[in-house]
């Protein structure tokens, strides 16, 4: 090295060393990301397994937690999200159609009410809880009651159907519109003929990873008064219920010991729930990239 | 299949004179189904048009009977007992105390995950992390709620024995976890959107890895990656389950984050928690500090957009 000084060699190696060092340590952070992963499902896994049988998901809520369950929990889950599937995936998906082929993107309602989106996205989720308390539970009289939770579900789950099947309705090449259009379709025979067909498989993994949001969601159903001790299924949209995540709440919330362990159990179902949601959101989209190749 | 003798029929309609009736109807139920589809997109404008009317008109009310220095200045939020005292600054406070802890955390975390994730991992690395990151942004924050009361606490509480069993510590490193997949995804796709071409002729120059990143990535990459920040902090500050479970329910501007503290979100969970009737003052409160909390995260969401479009670099 008879052109570099001692003095420069030892300042490149210096340089070189520290971007070694960067490199590792980005590396050493995202995988201890990773890891508190790892801690969070092992610290669940270990807490709740034992408490995990039939008898558990079979029981009613008790003051004995050798006798709580989650079955009413687990009931009023899947009621409200059928209820909230029902409401905001008609409407998402037709707020989203309407954007992308109803209007022109660079038209000023079509912008308007896109902003709007973003913005609505954006509010936390405890804002539409006191607004589906004010609205529905006190000004429309639907009382604490299934149908209450599932409308302001419905909204807060709103914006991420519209933001998630715009993006798969936009992946639809313009030539299959230009085809439909060429052959004297109308735009609705061309939207729902060939533009929803296509853009399917997108908006249900958008469809199924905003429900798994809603599964999740607490704050907004603690709101509207969902926090009762529930021992009966619910028979219609108008009688109260609980919901899992409430019910975690709740046994969180306890002091004692055991509660934070049937807590835990609740959360396993809980996600495994939710992980067998994304898997199939996965799925979808793994099969679709492959079939669009 | 037209058959020969249809078309020899003379007394059959002429296809001219079904054909206006076909496209009417056509016509009839393409309007209709426009205007469906409309209202299904004024569902999202009415939608906030009645947050902001709620938040402001029940606002209003509330501060016909307090006085707004008194709310905005005041530093004792005693809404429940007598003597009842209005001033909102603990709250505050206490959001502000979990939002920056949690930035702490969660910034220099997030970023550093984004840089591996777009600079040094391989293509196969990315294929695993990605998903678990957004797996982890999918855990609910009840879930989080939990962690932080039956892992994180005991677990700081064997290193600082004076801590309280409520305090803002937890609450923050737990939300700073929560928000830490928003922030390497979303910078991670921003920096991603740097060309090859701009490391390409840094590296040329004889740049380190470590150089080409910190001023060539980040720096062409940085209003995505300040977004991303500001959407996160946006998260955190209306965050309220981990916090609620996490940081107690004590109104205290405290100095240290060992203390319990409550949050503007904790608040409001205690107040519908209760039995408060509706139209009374504390019931009021309640939609004065949502609006505050309203406030603060659509200025922090509006100036996240901002900067995106404002500062997006474009290159082709």
């Amino acid at each position: 090295m008879a052109f570099i000084s001692g003095n420069e060699s030892r300042n490149l190696r210096r340089r070189h060393q520290k971007a070694r060092v960067f490199a590792r340590f980005c590396a050493l952070v995202t995988w201890s990301g990773v890891l508190l992963l790892g801690v969070l499902l092992y610290d669940v896994a270990i807490e709740g397994f034992a408490w995990l049988d039939w008898q558990f998901i079979s029981s009613f809520p008790s003051r004995f937690p050798e006798r709580a369950g989650i079955k009413s929990a687990v009931v009023g889950t899947l009621y409200l999200i059928s209820l909230v599937a029902v409401i905001s995936v008609p409407v998402g998906v037709s707020t989203a159609l309407y954007l992308e082929e109803f209007v022109s993107p660079k038209s000023r309602l079509g912008k308007f009410i896109e902003v709007n989106i973003a913005n609505l996205a954006g509010v936390p989720s405890i804002v539409y809880g006191i607004l589906g308390l004010a609205i529905f539970v006190r000004y429309m009289n639907l009382d604490r009651s299934l149908i209450s939770g599932a409308l302001t579900m419905s909204l807060l789950i709103l914006p991420v159907i519209v933001i998630a099947s715009r993006e798969a309705i936009k992946a639809v090449p313009m030539s299959i519109r230009y085809a439909a259009l060429s052959l004297g379709a109308t735009r609705w025979q061309t939207t729902w003929a060939h533009v929803l067909p296509a853009s399917f498989p997108g908006i249900m993994t958008g469809v199924i990873l905003a429900l798994s949001r809603a599964i999740g969601e607490t704050a907004p159903l603690i709101m509207i008064g969902a926090l009762t001790f529930v021992a009966f299924l619910p028979a219609g949209p108008m009688d109260q219920f609980t919901a899992l995540p409430i019910q975690i709440y709740n046994w969180v919330s306890r002091p004692q010991e055991e509660f934070h362990q049937l807590a835990a159990a609740a959360i396993i179902v809980l996600l495994g729930v939710l992980l067998l949601m994304n898997a199939t959101a996965i799925i979808i989209r793994n099969r679709t990239e492959r079939r669009m190749k | 299949m037209v058959k020969e003798t249809d078309l020899a029929r003379p007394d059959a309609a002429p296809v001219a004179a079904v054909l206006p009736i076909a496209r009417a109807r056509i016509r009839w139920a393409e309007s209709g189904i426009k205007t469906w589809l409309a209202g299904c997109a004024l569902v999202s404008i009415v939608t906030t048009l009645a947050i902001v009317i709620l938040l402001v008109t029940e606002s209003f009310e509330f501060f016909q009977e307090i006085s707004p220095a008194e709310f905005f200045l005041g530093t004792r939020w005693v809404p429940l007992l007598e003597p009842q005292s209005f001033g909102v600054l603990p709250l505050v406070w206490g959001t502000l105390l979990v939002t920056v802890g949690a930035a702490v955390i969660a910034i220099p975390m997030g970023l550093a995950s984004a840089i591996y994730l777009s600079e040094y991992a391989s293509a196969r690395v990315r294929r695993w992390i990605k998903p678990l990151l957004e797996l982890l942004a999918g855990i609910p924050t009840v879930v989080f709620g939990y962690f932080a009361l039956t892992f994180v606490t005991p677990l700081l509480r064997h290193f600082i024995p004076g801590i309280q069993v409520f305090n803002a510590l937890s609450a923050a490193i737990v939300v700073g976890i929560m928000i830490l997949p928003t922030i390497a995804t979303l910078s991670d796709n921003a920096l991603r959107a740097v060309p090859v071409s701009l490391r390409q002729g840094a590296y040329a120059l004889g740049a380190t890895s470590f150089e080409v990143t910190t001023k060539v990535v980040v720096p062409a990459g940085l209003s995505g990656v300040m977004a991303s920040f500001l959407l996160a902090l946006s998260r955190a500050i209306g965050e309220t389950m981990a916090v609620t479970l996490a940081a107690g329910a004590t109104p205290n501007i405290a100095f240290t984050m060992l203390e319990s503290i409550q949050t503007i979100t904790a608040y409001i969970v205690q107040i519908s928690l209760g039995d408060t009737p509706a139209g009374g003052i504390a019931y009021q409160t309640l939609f004065a500090v949502a609006t505050l909390l309203f406030v603060m995260t659509l200025v922090l969401n509006i100036v996240s957009q901002w900067i995106l479009s404002r500062f997006r670099e474009v290159y082709d």
